[in-house]
């Protein structure tokens, strides 16, 4: 399984999250504690200028922002593929890079169709 | 005596306690130069518009970034009424967690790093990407109609632009053919890979302007249209948090930058006698200049509307990453002594 001299090196990770974690928490906990605390109907209502929101906050919203992150997740496995490939490519040479070539290539055309189409249009 | 000194030189060879002290001084170290940079982006924008900036509290202004911080501890946290509470809070906690994260792997001067991962890079680029779920989150969670429109508007923004910015970082792999940001640092750059790099630093530059979510890409937050953005209800220590995590991630992509292209703590131009001077000053200096610039775009550009962003990102940056990393992975077969 996994080389503990390995984990280990993760350690300081782990520490560093639980500090920040802790840093986060007491500022949180502290100012609920001290500060005072009024809550009224007005200072808890949404945000808007001057009357109440006329509809549900959480309502329908652009398709495009689905679009974007569809496309996103294509790109950043891409990406995920390209780091070993890039890390590796001094060994495997010009069979490595065309193979990369050919799988680029792909995901060009698949960009072009999504740009020909009208998925990246923001008016 | 001796025994007591015996007895922390015992305590210190202990070596995840030693792990614990140097994680406590990066965290508060960062946390300085964070509300530091408060005060030299209130200074450096003051001076380009001919103002003084906080003069009043204490000399220069200098306790200023204190003052500030006092003054949020001490203000009411209102939590609005249809707001997932839970969330709310979670919300600007997990983007403060995530923004001190990323410095575990961070080599400040050569084997200064907390973490010497082997995937150094892996390691910064996904904790960086997760600070889109806290904007999502805090956005969400408010229940306001500008809260929720600012939250999608900055995590469409914020996955566009670390499209190329993942991208850029392959060209930095492909060059030095290691995911440690230690031996990237190292790894030696002919003038070929500078001149193929040159252009990447100038993307990247744009790109973690707009990673940050800063001017001239400060939509999110835009004043003017949105009222703040996922911050809109958030205020007191959640609104600080909130403030904190920005700036260190703002130092954080300048450290990022330093340590890809700028030769992290190394002299700069590779002028040996510069290296009588502690590495951890130049990589200071260097992060620095690039903080500086972030405050320069600040002061100097308008801010730009959602549709050309968009367009920026997908239709300029990425095409052009794309075709760089080809070009870039052609140049190390040709020059780098592929097999």
């Amino acid at each position: 399984m996994a080389d503990p001299a390995l984990l280990a090196t993760y350690l300081p990770v782990l520490i560093l999250l639980l500090i920040a974690g802790g840093m986060a928490v007491w500022m949180i906990g502290f100012s609920l504690v001290l500060a005072p605390h009024r809550p009224d109907p007005a200072k808890t209502s949404a945000y808007e200028c001057g009357f109440p929101a006329f509809e549900g906050t959480r309502g329908r919203f652009d398709v495009r922002f689905y679009l974007v992150t569809l496309l996103f997740i294509l790109f950043d496995l891409e990406i995920a593929f390209l780091f070993p490939w890039a890390v590796a490519l001094r060994d495997i040479g010009a069979f490595g890079f065309w193979s990369m070539a050919v799988f680029l290539a792909v995901l060009t055309i698949g960009f072009a169709y999504e740009w020909a189409r009208g998925a990246l249009e923001w008016e | 005596m001796d025994a007591v000194v015996e007895f922390f030189a015992w305590l210190w060879a202990f070596w995840p306690l030693r792990v614990v002290v140097w994680t406590l001084v990066v965290t508060i170290g960062v946390l300085l130069a964070v509300a530091y940079l408060t005060y030299a982006e209130r200074k450096v924008m003051s001076a380009m518009q001919r103002r003084q900036g906080p003069m009043t509290v204490g000399p220069f202004g200098l306790l200023q970034p204190v003052a500030d911080g006092v003054k949020l501890f001490a203000k009411e946290m209102v939590i609005p009424a249809q707001a997932d509470k839970t969330l709310f809070l979670l919300a600007p906690m997990g983007l403060f967690v995530l923004a001190l994260a990323a410095w575990a792997a961070i080599p400040f001067d050569k084997g200064w790093v907390l973490a010497n991962l082997n995937v150094g890079v892996l390691y910064v680029l996904a904790i960086s990407s997760m600070a889109v779920y806290g904007v999502v989150i805090a956005g969400w969670a408010s229940g306001s109609r500008y809260a929720f429109l600012g939250g999608l508007r900055s995590a469409a923004q914020m996955v566009s632009y670390e499209v190329s910015m993942g991208l850029i970082i392959v060209c930095v792999v492909l060059c030095t053919g290691s995911l440690n940001l230690t031996e990237i640092v190292e790894a030696p750059r002919p003038a070929w890979m500078q001149l193929l790099l040159f252009p990447m630093l100038v993307v990247f530059l744009i790109s973690i302007l707009a990673e940050t979510n800063r001017a001239p890409f400060d939509l999110p937050e835009g004043e003017s249209e949105i009222t703040g953005g996922f911050m809109v209800e958030y205020g007191s220590m959640a609104f600080a948090l909130f403030f904190l995590a920005e700036y260190a991630n703002m130092i954080l992509m300048s450290a990022m930058t330093t340590t890809l292209f700028l030769g992290g703590w190394l002299p700069p131009f590779g002028i040996g006698a510069l290296a009588v001077v502690p590495g951890i000053f130049w990589f200071v200096a260097k992060t620095a200049a690039i903080l500086f610039f972030f405050i320069w775009a600040r002061a100097s550009l308008p801010r730009f509307r959602y549709d050309q962003l968009m367009r920026l990102g997908w239709k300029v940056f990425l095409p052009f990453t794309l075709v760089w990393v080809v070009v870039t992975a052609g140049a190390v077969l040709a020059f780098g002594g592929g097999v």
